[in-house]
């Protein structure tokens, strides 16, 4: 069928900010959408308040809205700009909850909007988990034993009825927020109280646990005219009970037979036509283990995280052929644009193993429960591509860039007991791979792990591979490592550097071996069809065998380093700044060639570069890729601090890193040479010092007065650093952090309370520009990636803007950097500007700079590092004039899905995402960044002020303030004393009632902060905790409270806020013509 | 155990052997799937191929009792880049390599399959030997040459060599066995059918002899070409009673409906092949196995209803007038996807 003519405009709604659970996919499988929608002629207009992404581009869309993604909003949008479709399967449950929300709403029959893609009724028959059963029982699939509740008696009297384990799952919530398994009565009633309070219905599923059962899961696709195919099958290693979003999962299915294969397809197909599902959908089986008993699990009627793995996997773009099934064509009426030789219509067939591992938040959150369940607590994930197993499992481990002793972590569990190991395989956990290794490298039989882990012996026997190779190459020593025995290493995937540590020689020994032999990787392209079609796709892996896929052109090429997997600190923008600058070097006529390994992002997108190889970011795997394509050059700029790390070990290998020089990145990360530059510049910073020993850190800290901020010298997003107020506390970093450290010494700075600022720049070597000062709301001592940041500022007087305009100035010509650079200032009470740190690369705040002012500054930078002035890109050196309209950038946090993590805002940060605001007026921007970030700032109700004696002042005239807008003031004693003698009213909460309070709904609001500097409190930290698991919102920095009171203030002297598109702000007006 | 794959035209793959030595000349091609590895190596219509397979990891769930597609292995040879030592299936009643020296096949394992692949993506499928005996390649080449000619006529190895009768109160079904792989059979026995299996020499008399309400005429390995007596006896059973062909069975009745047949470059061998049916409007996903193709245009009388949308290869036909049709796969393969399954149905409504 040709496509729906009807059809001339869409508005396709975005997923929001990255949050646990809904991460860059969304911005992948978006981006792909409007591109898809867009080739076909079609009007799109865009909503999505997440600003650092590629789908809220000036040109990914006709019309692109960073508005909070609320029914309110969107109405609006739909007001103005009345499309004819709406596509809403693109943006992960929020994209599908809004489309829900407008039908139920009558605003899609109101302005005779049609849903597009899957029908409203076939999401409810996905999503309704009744509806669900129905559906699956109608066609004949079994579904585990289950009940819908919606209220906790209910809940009892089924658990009494089935027994334990029993999955709680609450409907309509994403990455399984606030589900759970229970084992017994007192976890069971915890968890479906939590979960009915969560549940956007207020129902959650119970249902039968077949944990222990294969979780097999489809990825299936099915147009309008009834069409289905199968693009990927995936096998979770761990069995059923860990969310697939925390398992490592393996493409395609590895342990089934045929029988049991198309037993599988043929359900889901039965499912998606059952469910009329128009586009994408992952379904997800349990397959017991020793027979042909499977249940269906769930069903996801969108696009998903496991379609951006299946695409990335097969090289499939799920994505793309969803939205053109959602407008109206068929499969084989779409080209399949791997091949440009075959349609879209077949089912890919691979030639390679993939495997997906999770990356975790736990090396930030020490104090979270590291266990997995059916609640999923990764932030983002790695996928590899090898031609066996355990290759890719290999290359995966090496991808997530979590500093490992050596490939195996095995050190991690070096002084653990047989014993000790075999209660950890118990249960789920992250680290579980490593405990396997290890128990197997201690003589644990295979069969013993399979028994307590229910992981199937194929894989396990894998593992067992694996420790083997390692055992046979330590034994073999120097000596006798020979051709075949190197070969057999790294074809299991072993690495150059995890070869010397099993050998116990330098790394340059295997190195020199390597010379010797020669021994080099090939490159295979991941083509769709296992080489059945000649394809045209330039995707690349690596692996050890005979022939290469490559061609190698005579082109001029720039190697872009991408960023690896989202985590806390280094998450989406990165892969944002890595594909612009692609782009840029598209756009300059260059050969540009990534590498990355994330299966999320638009940077691992087929058509994004000209060449994408999809490896693992070590040293070894870039100079192998730099061997074999010999670029001019590599930009190491963009790509976060996974890339940034890697340029002095590069640099030293000869490769030429373009931009800004090594020795500069040099002098910006070591502590003493940047401070001699300050120094030399006249440029203020924080008085402190380097400590190696613990003495040391105390004489300092006592010479420059607590109190101070500690961390380790090389520090991703703020890893590690903390406010010490005295010399216990210092005392106890200490041991903590040079654990953490061994080499690299920590620093201590004054601590100073003031107000934080930064600045992103670009500079050619000689001249600056500034395009603009963001000013955050918290004061120092915030994480900055978890402050609300305001553009332009909003108090900083001219002067002081002159000043941070001038120190980045001489900084960066100083530094002589050649592209984008970050500096944070802070601002003491005298007005007073520090420098604090300076970031010889791309931040996370370039997305928004460049959209709110219209300089688009990566492709800027990348003009400079290619050897362009910005004069002659006709850009006026200095501070860009500001823009008419604020921006306001609001952290996003994952808390919900973490349980015991303090949600106290610190130097340390916590947030996964962020989400932006702009309106013409401040308060009125950053109430929208408020309410885009999630955080609903009640209009009335009681507030619960829950103090610290140390900042009990400013909580008091804070509180005043709660108390004149018409807030009832909930306090306990102490704080309820100062409240009455400070003549405000209150009532009185009893300490041992308060949690009850917040569970309760008898609170809108909740002010928690520190009972001592520095010090959470038992009770403070237990009322942060439950406001967050009873979605209560809590307020944790004086500033932001005080910002807050601001909006609310405001907000009732104007009316509703209005929207705008990024067009009508981002008009660079400072370029001269 | 060394071994060494030689081609027709000299190129060599070295790797090592597995099952049992010595050495094995065959047509060498490549399959797609990713699962099916028995099915496959059991499916007659490999009988004298050397099959590789594009997937690296063959042999994880071993084998097992129930899943072979006939009552021997056909292929004249297996290539896989792994074979897994460790398999593990709940039916997996015995191990890989045992398997393979059960059954008496030469098979070659850590070889860069995805270069052979290729090499005959572009070249177009070619002979092959496996040798574990010698690693000379001039020597190999030889004999490979000597050895090409034999095995013309595969069909008559695999097809029954008496009528099987199968009991049933449905409809009365001919086969006539090619190469049937024994998911149609039980297709039919599924539905009821009183099947005669009956051998590929059978005349069309005899074939009527057994007043079946329809025949189906089964897939197989080889060049239809070379079996002219199988054409003559197909055209004798046109307009006296329903006639299906599948695979061989689909090109020998197109070759009697006055039809032409051409070799593909290298063939279908896959799982994964969409075929657009005319008639429904729809794609099916298929299991193909074959190396020739009807062309299209086999008389005024005969439409194409089906063909392949990746190369527009004839998959289907029928006889405007006549109860004649064919399909050029497997509607009912194990080892592959059961979507075309309506083909079947529609047949047997009809009879």
């Amino acid at each position: 069928m040709p496509r729906n003519g009807n059809i001339r405009k869409v508005l396709v709604i975005g997923s929001g900010p990255i949050i646990i659970g809904q991460a860059a996919e969304f911005d992948y499988s978006g981006s792909q959408a409007c591109k898809a929608l867009k080739e076909e002629g079609i009007e799109v207009v865009l909503i999505n308040s997440n600003p650092a992404t590629i789908m809220t581009d000036g040109d990914t869309a006709d019309r692109v809205y960073i508005e909070p993604i609320t029914i309110d909003v969107v109405k609006k949008i739909i007001e103005r700009e009345r499309p004819d479709g709406i596509l809403a399967s693109f943006g992960g449950q929020t994209g599908l909850n809004m489309a829900v929300q407008l039908a139920n709403d009558g605003i899609l029959d109101r302005y005779g909007i049609e849903l597009l893609g899957t029908s409203l009724m076939s999401i409810k028959k996905a999503e309704d988990r009744e509806l669900f059963k129905e559906t699956m029982q109608n066609i004949g699939e079994k579904v585990p034993m289950s009940t819908i509740v919606t209220d906790l008696d209910d809940a009892v009297a089924f658990a009494e009825k089935v027994g334990f384990p029993i999955i709680i799952r609450p409907a309509y919530t994403l990455g399984g927020t606030g589900g759970g398994i229970a084992n017994n009565m007192e976890e069971f009633r915890y968890i479906c109280g939590k979960g009915l309070k969560l549940s956007m219905i207020r129902q959650v599923l119970l249902e039968q646990s077949v944990a222990g059962w294969k979780e097999i899961e489809f990825e299936v696709m099915r147009d309008g005219a009834d069409n289905c195919i199968i693009i990927c099958s995936m096998e979770n290693l761990d069995p059923v009970g860990v969310h697939t979003g925390d398992s490592i999962v393996v493409a395609p299915c590895q342990t089934l037979s045929d029988k049991e294969y198309q037993m599988l397809r043929s359900a889901s197909i039965k499912i998606i036509r059952a469910l009329e599902i128009k586009g994408g959908c992952n379904i997800q089986f349990a397959l017991d283990p020793n027979s042909f008993d499977y249940v269906v699990i769930e069903v996801n009627p969108r696009v998903s995280r496991s379609s951006a793995l299946a695409s990335k996997a097969t090289g499939y773009p799920i994505a793309r052929v969803a939205s053109k099934i959602a407008i109206g064509l068929n499969l084989d009426e779409i080209m399949n644009s791997v091949t440009h030789t075959t349609y879209a219509c077949f089912e890919p067939a691979i030639d390679y193993v993939v495997t997906k591992v999770p990356r975790w938040p736990f090396d930030k959150f020490k104090s979270a429960d590291r266990s997995l369940g059916t609640q999923m607590k990764a932030t983002g994930e790695v996928m590899a591509i090898g031609r066996t197993f355990e290759e890719s499992l290999l290359k995966a481990i090496d991808s997530l860039d979590i500093k490992l002793n050596y490939q195996l972590g095995l050190e991690l569990f070096d002084n653990y007991t047989v014993d000790e190991l075999l209660e950890i395989l118990e249960s789920p956990r992250d680290e579980r791979i490593f405990a396997i290794f290890k128990a197997l490298q201690k003589g644990v039989p295979v069969d013993k792990i399979v028994e307590i882990t229910k992981i199937d012996k194929f894989f396990i026997s894998k593992l067992q591979n694996i420790v083997q190779v390692a055992e046979d190459v330590k034994n073999a020593g120097i000596a006798w490592l020979d051709y075949d025995l190197y070969m057999r290493a790294k074809k299991i995937g072993f690495g150059d550097s995890y070869i010397a540590n099993l050998l116990n020689v330098p790394l340059d020994t295997v190195l020199e071996l390597r010379q010797k032999y020669p021994v080099k990787p090939v490159y295979k392209l991941v083509d769709t069809c296992a080489g059945e079609f000649e394809a045209r796709t330039p995707y690349y892996y690596s692996t050890y065998e005979e022939y290469d896929d490559v061609v190698v052109s005579d082109r001029k090429k720039v190697l872009v380093i991408g960023s690896g997997p989202i985590r806390i600190g280094q998450g989406i923008e990165f892969d944002y700044c890595s594909v612009h600058c692609v782009r840029t070097l598209r756009e300059l006529g260059l050969e540009s060639i990534i590498i990355n390994n994330n299966p999320e992002t638009v940077s691992t997108d087929f058509d994004t570069s000209d060449k994408l190889y999809f490896e693992p970011l070590t040293k070894e795997c870039v100079l192998d890729i730099i061997e074999k394509e010999k670029p001019e050059g590599i930009i190491v700029q963009f790509g976060g601090q996974t890339a940034i790390n890697l340029a002095g070990t590069l640099h030293k290998e000869g490769v030429r890193i373009l931009g800004t020089s090594v020795e500069s990145i040099d002098i910006a990360e070591d502590r003493d040479k940047f401070l001699r530059l300050l120094e030399e510049l006249d440029i203020p910073i924080p008085e402190g010092s380097t400590a190696y020993s613990v003495s040391e850190a105390k004489a300092i800290a006592n010479r420059i007065g607590y109190p101070v901020l500690v961390r380790p010298s090389y520090v991703l997003g703020g890893r590690a650093m903390e406010i010490v107020y005295n010399d216990r506390a210092l005392e106890e970093y200490m041991k903590m952090a040079v654990e953490i450290s061994s080499k690299h010494p920590v620093l201590i700075d004054k601590y100073i309370n003031g107000i934080e600022a930064e600045v992103d720049g670009i500079c050619d070597g000689e001249d600056v520009l500034i395009p603009g000062i963001f000013q955050h709301v918290e004061r120092a001592g915030v994480h900055s990636g978890d402050s609300i940041a305001i553009y332009p500022p909003h108090t900083l007087s001219r002067e002081i803007k002159d000043v941070i305009t001038d120190y980045s100035v001489r900084l960066a010509k100083a530094l002589k950097i050649v592209g984008l650079f970050n500096i944070q200032f802070v601002i003491d009470s005298n007005g007073k500007v520090y420098v604090i740190e300076v970031n010889p690369r791309a931040s996370r705040t370039v997305p928004i700079m460049s959209k709110i002012t219209g300089i688009p500054m990566v492709n800027v930078a990348t003009k400079l590092i290619m050897g362009s002035r910005l004069r002659d890109l006709g850009y006026e050196p200095g501070l860009a004039k500001e823009s008419s309209f604020t921006a306001v950038k609001a952290p996003v946090f994952s808390f919900a899905k973490l349980s015991t993590v303090d949600t106290f805002l610190s130097p340390e940060m916590k947030s996964t995402g962020e989400v932006m605001g702009v309106d013409r007026d401040f308060r009125v921007a950053l109430y929208k960044a408020l309410v885009a970030s999630g955080l609903s700032i009640p209009r009335g109700g009681n507030v619960l002020v829950a103090t610290g004696e140390w900042d009990r002042d400013d909580c008091i005239a804070i509180s005043k303030k709660f108390s004149q807008l018409g807030f009832k003031l909930l306090a306990v004693e102490d704080d309820y004393n100062c409240l009455a003698d400070a003549g405000i009213p209150a009532e009185l909460v009893p300490e041992d009632k308060v949690l009850d309070y917040i569970k309760t709904d008898r609170v809108s609001l909740v002010l928690s902060t520190h009972a001592k500097a520095g010090v959470p409190g038992r009770l403070g930290f237990a009322i942060r905790r439950t406001s967050m698991e009873y979605n209560i919102p809590c307020l944790t920095s004086l500033d932001t409270a005080n910002a807050i009171l601001d909006v609310l203030e405001h907000l009732s002297e104007c009316g509703e806020p209005g929207i705008y598109a990024l067009d009508e702000y981002s008009r660079y007006e400072g370029k001269a013509c | 155990m060394k071994s060494v794959l030689v081609l027709e035209d000299g190129t060599y793959f070295p790797g090592f052997g597995f099952g049992t030595g010595g050495e094995t000349i065959g047509e060498v091609v490549f399959n797609t799937s990713m699962t099916g590895y028995q099915e496959i190596i059991t499916d007659p219509s490999y009988k004298g191929q050397i099959v590789t397979m594009t997937y690296p990891l063959i042999g994880n769930c071993g084998f097992n009792a129930e899943d072979s597609e006939s009552g021997s292995v056909q292929v004249q040879g297996f290539i896989v880049k792994e074979l897994c030592d460790h398999p593990n299936n709940w039916r997996c009643s015995i191990g890989t390599d045992e398997f393979f020296r059960e059954n008496n096949i030469i098979g070659l394992r850590g070889i860069d399959t995805r270069a052979l692949v290729k090499h005959i993506r572009t070249k177009g499928s070619m002979f092959g030997i496996i040798s574990t005996e010698c690693g000379n390649v001039d020597v190999l080449l030889e004999r490979l040459r000597a050895g090409m000619q034999e095995r013309r006529r595969p069909v008559y190895e695999v097809t029954v060599k008496e009528p099987v009768h199968i009991e049933g109160n449905g409809k009365r079904i001919a086969l006539i066995d090619l190469g049937t792989r024994k998911a149609l059979i039980r297709y039919f026995r599924k539905h009821g059918c009183e099947i005669h299996i009956l051998p590929a020499s059978s005349s069309a008399d005899e074939v009527l002899a057994c007043s079946p309400d329809g025949v189906v005429v089964s897939g197989g390995p080889g060049d239809p070409r070379d079996l002219p007596e199988l054409k003559q006896a197909l055209a004798g059973l046109i307009g006296k009673k329903p006639l299906l062909g599948i695979g061989l069975g689909h090109q020998l009745l197109g070759l009697a409906l006055g039809g032409t047949v051409r070799r593909l470059k290298y063939g279908h061998h896959g799982a994964n092949l969409p075929v657009k049916d005319f008639t429904t409007g729809r794609c099916y996903i298929t299991s193909q196995s074959h190396n020739y193709a009807l062309d299209a245009g086999i008389n005024a009388d005969v439409e194409v209803i089906q063909i392949n949308v990746n190369d527009n290869t004839v998959e289907g036909f029928r006889h405007k007038k006549l109860p004649v049709s064919g399909v050029q796969y497997c509607p009912v393969s194990a080892g592959g996807p059961q979507d075309p399954a309506y083909i079947l149905e529609r047949f047997l409504d009809t009879l």
